[in-house]
């Protein structure tokens, strides 16, 4: 594992992994819990709800 | 060097303002007190970037993170968290020091000059790790756990505590809205402390928000020994003179750790290091 981390390729081979687990969730629909949550105002967020 | 510094600096904060700009363009909801409603906000931005402000054109991670979590529909955030891995690998805590709109604000809100400004105290190292556990509980945790009827988490990093979404979302919405000015409380007074809270430490302490409290900063720390952006120290041309380490206001020694989890890549040891010895990976 340390040697994996030292790898200079260690970020492109986890960035490659960010990129398929991105590809789960939107393939699972969890971008449109991303976008409904998004496009109304978060009450919580701004403090009144 | 201070001016080597200072020109360096500068560069940085206007990257950081573009970048602000750019993903808050939406210069209509400022007018109108409503907030952009298009298709961009499936897409997380890097930075800390509240979805509710009336200019934000993208969606927080953190507050899409709880979102998903917080769905009884789905209770794992694959979507934001392969979003930030992504990110965190490509650039780490780069995005921290250039691309965060409240990153900016804090460091400008540094340059108002105060009497005694403090780079480090008792307690500073021990207080850097209250971000982590501020991400496991108020992030994860808390949405995932602690739910309504429906088995729906509420995002109570959001609530509880981000300053960012009071003076991006809530002050500007607060204000452009009458039926909002009616519906405040507690919570908006004491969202509103904590934001005073901040600014006024800001003004004391480089980046309290980030060093002590952000969890997307946490987030990113963890990819900053393997991100692809990182910094190496020239072990041959580095005299050990120390005046990286002097000049970083996160209190990183980068010829000890170069990629140190702390370090949030803003390039000040690197324009004043005289023999050149810090180098992009």
């Amino acid at each position: 594992m340390r040697r994996f981390l030292k790898h200079p390729r260690a970020g492109i081979l986890t960035a490659a992994a960010g990129l398929i687990l991105m590809g789960i969730g939107i393939y699972r629909g969890e971008m449109s819990v991303v976008m409904a949550k998004a496009i109304n105002i978060c009450l919580e967020c701004i403090g009144i709800g | 060097m201070d001016k080597r510094k200072h020109t360096n600096e500068w560069k940085r904060h206007r990257v950081q303002a573009l970048w602000a700009f750019l993903t808050n363009s939406y210069l209509a909801g400022f007018v109108q007190g409503k907030i952009y409603r298009g298709k961009l906000k499936n897409l997380c931005v890097p930075g800390l970037n509240c979805y509710s402000c009336p200019g934000a054109l993208g969606a927080c991670p953190i507050g899409a993170m709880q979102a998903v979590i917080g769905n009884w529909n789905f209770k794992f955030a694959f979507y934001v968290a392969g979003f930030l891995m992504f990110v965190g690998a490509l650039c780490g805590r780069f995005i921290c020091g250039w691309l965060c709109p409240f990153g900016l604000v804090q460091d400008l809100l540094h340059k108002i000059p105060f009497p005694k400004k403090i780079g480090t105290f008792r307690g500073d190292k021990a207080l850097r790790k209250l971000k982590y556990v501020i991400l496991v509980v108020f992030v994860i945790l808390m949405p995932l756990f602690v739910v309504d009827i429906l088995g729906q988490g509420a995002p109570f990093f959001c609530k509880l505590i981000c300053p960012a979404g009071t003076l991006e979302g809530g002050l500007p919405l607060v204000l452009l809205n009458q039926s909002m000015r009616g519906a405040i409380g507690w919570l908006y007074a004491w969202k509103n402390v904590l934001l005073l809270v901040t600014v006024v430490l800001s003004v004391i302490i480089y980046r309290p928000f980030c060093k002590y409290i952000c969890p997307l900063g946490a987030v990113y720390s963890v990819f900053n020994p393997i991100s692809v952006f990182r910094y190496r120290v020239d072990k041959e041309k580095c005299t050990g003179c120390g005046v990286c380490k002097k000049i970083c206001q996160m209190q990183v020694d980068p010829v000890e750790n170069a990629n140190h989890l702390e370090c949030i890549r803003c390039g000040a040891c690197k324009k004043a290091c005289p023999v050149d010895a810090i180098r992009r990976f």
